[in-house]
């Protein structure tokens, strides 16, 4: 094996996630691999139902039941040594979901905001005790301490007023200021991995521009990875390094930013862009993606996208499954057509 | 208001022999604010205050602003699914009828208003009833207003399925075997069940994801050509609303602050609410480096907004009339219609 590239932060192995359900067997997360380096930012876009959050859950072992990771590796290079000079893979697929260091991993190292911060956020506790809570949690201080952390952590995600808004509950506070209060409890400890899914999909227009900014100041700040979840290709284009397509539970596309958007391969990709409506581009007709995404029981056989698929070829794409094909260095596709 | 700043005074001087679809003068709807057990009333949210709007037969007016503006409210009172507190609704229904307050219509004339103009919702979840099939919501319009029953029944909401790509089929199916976008399919479909001619649609692709938003958007203006329908669009996402709208109004606490054509607006909008809204706009393509304008403090709350210009807390060009004197809506460009002291002395990005 390869000594690990010292830039490596995670990388996802073939993950499979699988909810044995009455009706059947949903394959929510099929094959999933990606790379996380140091500090970068990975953006996963698909459409709803992709597998996107599931990929999120498993990577905190918190995907609930009766959902299973069935297969993968989720190799965590984790830094240790009271610098954290040294690093330790640890594959999160083989801890215990519930042990110390899953736990210990889940809320310091690898943290989550969700897209609605209101039903992430506790309703009876004050967003103070809530950020002060996690502090102590993970940090030896006393409550004087956490209190004066807080307030400079609420100060540090452009929180409203802090000295008041520390003491209010989360149903006083706008959705921006929940979202930012939700960043601020993900920021208490000093994450290696910030996980974000649809932060800002509830937001108004101009709320989430102030929070996908806050995001970048921050990384800045603090160096984390950020692993951006996400349907909405403006934001992708705005926040993210690299770029993982999902689709039915698999990577169909991964590429830099700058290629998925101007030197996209597979046909899904390329459709979901010509899809989008554009500033000044006046057409009657938008070119939609035909079809509809297929029900979970009902995945088709070969590619799963070939019933949407302009260029299918009949006979190939609908009886095997197409591999994944490295067209350039860092830039993958699964798709036969590359082949 | 003094009437030459009326925009429908206005825009009707210029084309008389073309009356609008419907007019609104002076539109307000005030919520109570209830509080302790005795119900006094506390104040009021001013969910809409002072709106004044035409909107053109066959055109599509997009309305957007934050969260809580006052967009949805504004869209209910024209369909008078709210009661308005203030101000006149009117629609010409007819040649024959003329013009129609809708506000001072009751039973045989209210039911032909109810069926001339239609609402669509933003969540294809919560809005359909889950214990009723397809044929039945679809179907209810007709069965309510005793259009339709039986095989005839049948027969029209066949036909509205496939008028919205679903096959009739399903017509026995309920609801939760459908995705979002065929949710919002069906949605339409019941909309259209009374050949409506006007038509609010309320965030009606917001839920939806993009290959599903655009086949939507498709088929939204496909109905408004075959059926000549007109729409007030509600919608948040400029990208959106600059594809679809012929013209766009923007709204800011319950307030119309600008009002224009589409392109004009977007390349060059005269409102500085409007300029910070288009530098949210984040286009698809990571080769456009973008930067919102940095606007401090929260939306003003309704039912306490700020004195003079609602906007002039947050307003980087603000100055002392800002927040001395209210601004009213005035024609300062050809069919540009814009709320702000300021608007000939500033010059705003556009994102056009
Ligand atoms: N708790 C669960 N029980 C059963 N099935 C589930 C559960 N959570 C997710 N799934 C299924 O797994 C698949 C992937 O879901 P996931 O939530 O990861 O989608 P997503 O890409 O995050 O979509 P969205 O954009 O809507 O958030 C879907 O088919 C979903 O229905
Ligand atoms: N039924 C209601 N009772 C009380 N307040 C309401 C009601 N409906 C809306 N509001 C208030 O009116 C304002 C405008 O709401 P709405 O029209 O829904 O905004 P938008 O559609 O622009 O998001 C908000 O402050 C909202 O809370
Ligand atoms: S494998 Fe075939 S169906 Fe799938 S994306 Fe490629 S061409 Fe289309
Ligand atoms: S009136 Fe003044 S505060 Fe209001 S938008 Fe214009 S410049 Fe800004
Ligand atoms: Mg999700
Ligand atoms: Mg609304």
């Amino acid at each position: 094996m390869t000594p690990p590239d010292d830039q490596r932060l995670l990388e996802i192995r073939n993950l499979k996630v699988q909810f044995a359900l009455e009706e059947g067997t949903v394959r929510a997360v099929d094959g999933m691999s990606l790379v996380v380096n140091r500090g970068q930012t990975v953006g996963v876009v698909g459409e709803s139902g992709c597998g996107k959050s599931v990929t999120a859950q498993a990577l905190l072992r918190i995907v609930p039941k009766p959902g299973e990771i069935v297969d993968g590796e989720l190799l965590y290079y984790r830094p240790t040594g009271s610098d954290g000079e040294n690093l330790h893979v640890t594959d999160l697929v083989g801890l215990p979901a519930n042990g110390d260091e899953m736990r210990d991993i889940r809320g310091n190292e690898i943290v989550m905001v969700f897209q609605e911060p209101m039903s992430s956020l506790a309703p009876v506790y004050t967003i103070g005790h809530q950020i002060m809570e996690a502090i102590e949690l993970h940090q030896q201080v006393d409550r004087k301490e956490a209190r004066e952390r807080t307030l400079e952590i609420l100060q540090r995600v452009g929180m409203p007023q802090p000295t008041q808004t520390i003491d209010s509950f989360p149903h006083q506070m706008s959705g921006g200021m929940r979202q930012r209060g939700m960043i601020a409890i993900a920021l208490s400890c000093n994450p290696t991995l910030l996980i974000a899914d649809e932060p800002t999909t509830a937001l108004d227009v101009t709320t989430q521009g102030q929070i996908l900014e806050l995001m970048q100041k921050l990384q800045n700040d603090f160096g984390m990875a950020i692993m951006f979840i996400t349907h909405d290709l403006g934001v992708v284009a705005k926040m993210t390094e690299y770029v993982t397509v999902m689709y039915l539970g698999k990577v169909v596309e991964s590429a830099d930013v700058d290629t998925i958007f101007h030197n996209p391969k597979h046909p899904y990709t390329k459709a979901l862009l010509r899809s989008m409506p554009r500033m000044g581009v006046k057409s009657r007709r938008l070119e939609a993606v035909t079809g509809m995404v297929p029900d979970p029981f009902h995945v088709p056989p070969g590619c799963p996208f070939h019933p949407r698929c302009e260029d299918y070829i009949a006979g190939r794409c609908d009886a095997e499954e197409p591999p994944w094909i490295e067209t350039e260095p860092g830039h993958g596709v699964r798709c036969v057509l590359y082949e | 208001m003094s009437s030459t700043n009326n925009p429908s005074d206005a825009v009707s001087d210029r084309s008389a022999q073309e009356t609008p679809l419907l007019e609104v003068k002076g539109l307000r709807k005030y919520y109570p604010i209830r509080r302790g057990f005795l119900s006094r009333t506390k104040g009021f949210v001013k969910a809409v205050d002072g709106v004044d709007l035409t909107i053109q037969r066959g055109e599509t007016l997009g309305l957007v602003g934050e969260s809580g503006c006052g967009k949805s409210t504004t869209g209910r009172c024209l369909l008078r699914a709210v009661d308005a507190t203030e101000g006149q609704v009117r629609y010409w229904m007819s040649d024959e009828s003329g013009w129609t307050d809708i506000y001072a219509l009751e039973g045989q004339d209210l039911r032909r208003f109810r069926r001339f103009a239609q609402m669509i919702f933003q969540d294809p979840f919560s809005s359909l009833n889950p214990r009723m099939t397809l044929l039945q919501i679809v179907g209810e319009p007709l069965t309510v207003n005793r259009l339709a029953s039986g095989e005839e029944l049948e027969h029209r909401v066949a036909d509205l399925l496939r008028r919205v790509g679903l096959r009739p089929e399903y017509m026995k199916r309920y609801p939760h075997a459908f995705s979002g976008g065929q949710r919002q399919r069906i949605g339409i479909a019941r909309s259209l069940a009374l050949e409506p001619n006007f038509i609010v649609c309320d965030e009606p692709v917001s839920a939806l994801d993009v290959s599903i938003q655009a086949q939507t958007l498709n088929l939204l203006q496909d109905l408004q050509e075959e059926f000549h329908l007109t729409y007030l669009f509600v919608a948040h996402d400029l990208n959106v609303v600059a594809h679809i709208a012929d013209r766009v109004a923007v709204m800011y606490v319950g307030k119309m602050v600008e009002l224009a054509e589409s392109d004009d607006l977007f390349a060059s909008p005269l409102h500085p609410y409007t300029e910070v809204l288009m530098s949210s706009v984040l286009p698809p393509d990571p080769r456009i480096k973008t930067r919102q304008i940095e606007m401090t403090g929260e939306v003003a709350n309704p039912a306490d907004p700020p004195s003079g210009c609602y906007f002039h807390p947050r307003c980087r060009y603000a100055e002392e009339r800002c927040w001395q004197e209210t601004p009213e809506l005035r024609e300062i460009r050809p069919n540009h219609f814009v709320s702000c002291h300021r608007a000939e002395e500033i010059t705003l990005e556009g994102v056009l």
